[in-house]
């Protein structure tokens, strides 16, 4: 009981803080302008324009990738694809309740919130399988949808060893949750 | 890069939607996700027209300099070539700190902007490829800079967990360790390239 009571202000603690950040920053950002001079106005609709200017721009790629996503989780295939990898990810000590949120995080940010719902539901925040999913969902980032995007912005079709890179990234990623997983908790 | 994974992708379904009886299911999400895809990008729109108003304000008061010059001597090291100070920088520092903050909205706006002015700074010979720190900007945008994990956090309590954030340590273990795997994978790549221009 005391336990929970410390857990739930420990979170509401670092929810209020990063609830501050946002309204402070913009009350902050816009005083100082008007210290110095700035026509914050002016200035700011001048960046709303360019921000249009950049959705126009990367709309085509985002498009494209969130529809084809979509089709290929109706598809089934995120299931199948997750059965053929359970007996592999089990042996190698990763429980098996995470294999579609591994295969679904570096495409779809609000697929892998779903799924990863669903695994906190049926396993319990608490247990092995909750742990790890918590610390790949907090570790890692959109990762196909962070590509497509900014390279749209810039318009670069050769990538060269970006995607590499990244999704090296993201097998670390699910290598060091698990073990930190495995130490720590 | 991108003409592979959509076509690897739509084919994939395909087949598997073939192996699976699931055509219909396959069919429907075409048609209905073209509309989903276009209510994000409203979403999207909003958020980046309000961060960019902001963005420009604290760039044109001077502000993102001054936060720029108190990141310098760590970003410079990672991002070799760009001016000290400069617009590119300027918006670099601005992508990162709200990573680091949580502020996952936010940085997009920031980090397409810094894309620009790498861009605009570069002058890149092949301007259909993308630089070395165009990829080291957008690869540690892949990993995960946040320092708290809130979603993950706001579920793990929703869900009944008796301690929510005891998931920190391990995220920041494995989120040092993801962030210098794609670096040190960009730096060995960025080398093997000058190396063969030579």
């Amino acid at each position: 009981m005391l336990r929970d009571m410390q857990a739930r202000r420990k979170k509401a603690a670092a929810v209020n803080i990063s609830d501050l950040i946002i309204p402070a920053m913009f009350a902050g950002v816009l005083l100082y302008g008007i210290f110095t001079k700035t026509d914050v106005f002016a200035e700011f609709t001048e960046g709303v324009k360019e921000g249009l200017h950049t959705v126009y721009e990367v709309f085509p790629s985002l498009f494209c990738l969130v529809v084809t996503v979509a089709a290929f989780r109706a598809s089934g295939g995120t299931q199948l694809l997750t059965e053929l990898l359970t007996p592999v990810l089990g042996a190698a000590g990763f429980p098996p309740e995470c294999g579609e949120l591994l295969l679904l995080r570096p495409f779809s940010g609000s697929g892998a919130t779903a799924i990863y719902e669903q695994i906190l539901k049926n396993n319990g925040p608490d247990s092995y399988a909750g742990r790890v999913a918590s610390v790949i969902l907090g570790s890692s980032e959109t990762t196909f949808y962070t590509l497509s995007v900014y390279f749209a912005a810039v318009k670069a079709k050769k990538t060269r060893y970006a995607l590499a890179a990244a999704l090296l990234g993201d097998l670390v990623c699910a290598v060091t949750s698990t073990i930190a997983v495995r130490a720590l908790l | 890069m991108m003409k592979y994974i959509m076509t690897g992708l739509t084919v994939t379904a395909f087949l598997f939607a073939a192996l699976t009886g699931r055509m219909d299911a396959l069919s429907t999400a075409f048609l209905e996700e073209c509309g989903g895809a276009v209510q994000l990008a409203i979403t999207l729109t909003g958020i980046i027209a309000l961060w960019s108003g902001l963005m420009r304000v604290a760039q044109s008061s001077g502000l993102t300099e001054k936060l720029a010059a108190l990141t310098a001597p760590v970003l410079s090291k990672l991002f070799g070539g760009l001016k000290r100070g400069g617009k590119a920088m300027q918006y670099i520092t601005l992508n990162i700190t709200a990573n680091i903050l949580g502020l996952g909205n936010a940085s997009t706006p920031f980090g397409l902007a810094a894309m620009r002015e790498i861009e605009a700074e570069e002058h890149s010979p092949d301007p259909l490829a993308a630089s070395d720190n165009m990829i080291t900007l957008t690869v540690m945008n892949t990993a995960s800079l946040q320092l708290i994990p809130t979603t993950a956090a706001a579920l793990r309590l929703k869900y009944g967990s008796a301690e929510p954030m005891e998931i920190l340590p391990c995220v920041w273990i494995s989120s040092v360790c993801t962030l210098a795997a794609a670096l040190i994978c960009c730096g060995i790549c960025r080398r093997a390239g000058r190396r063969r221009r030579l």
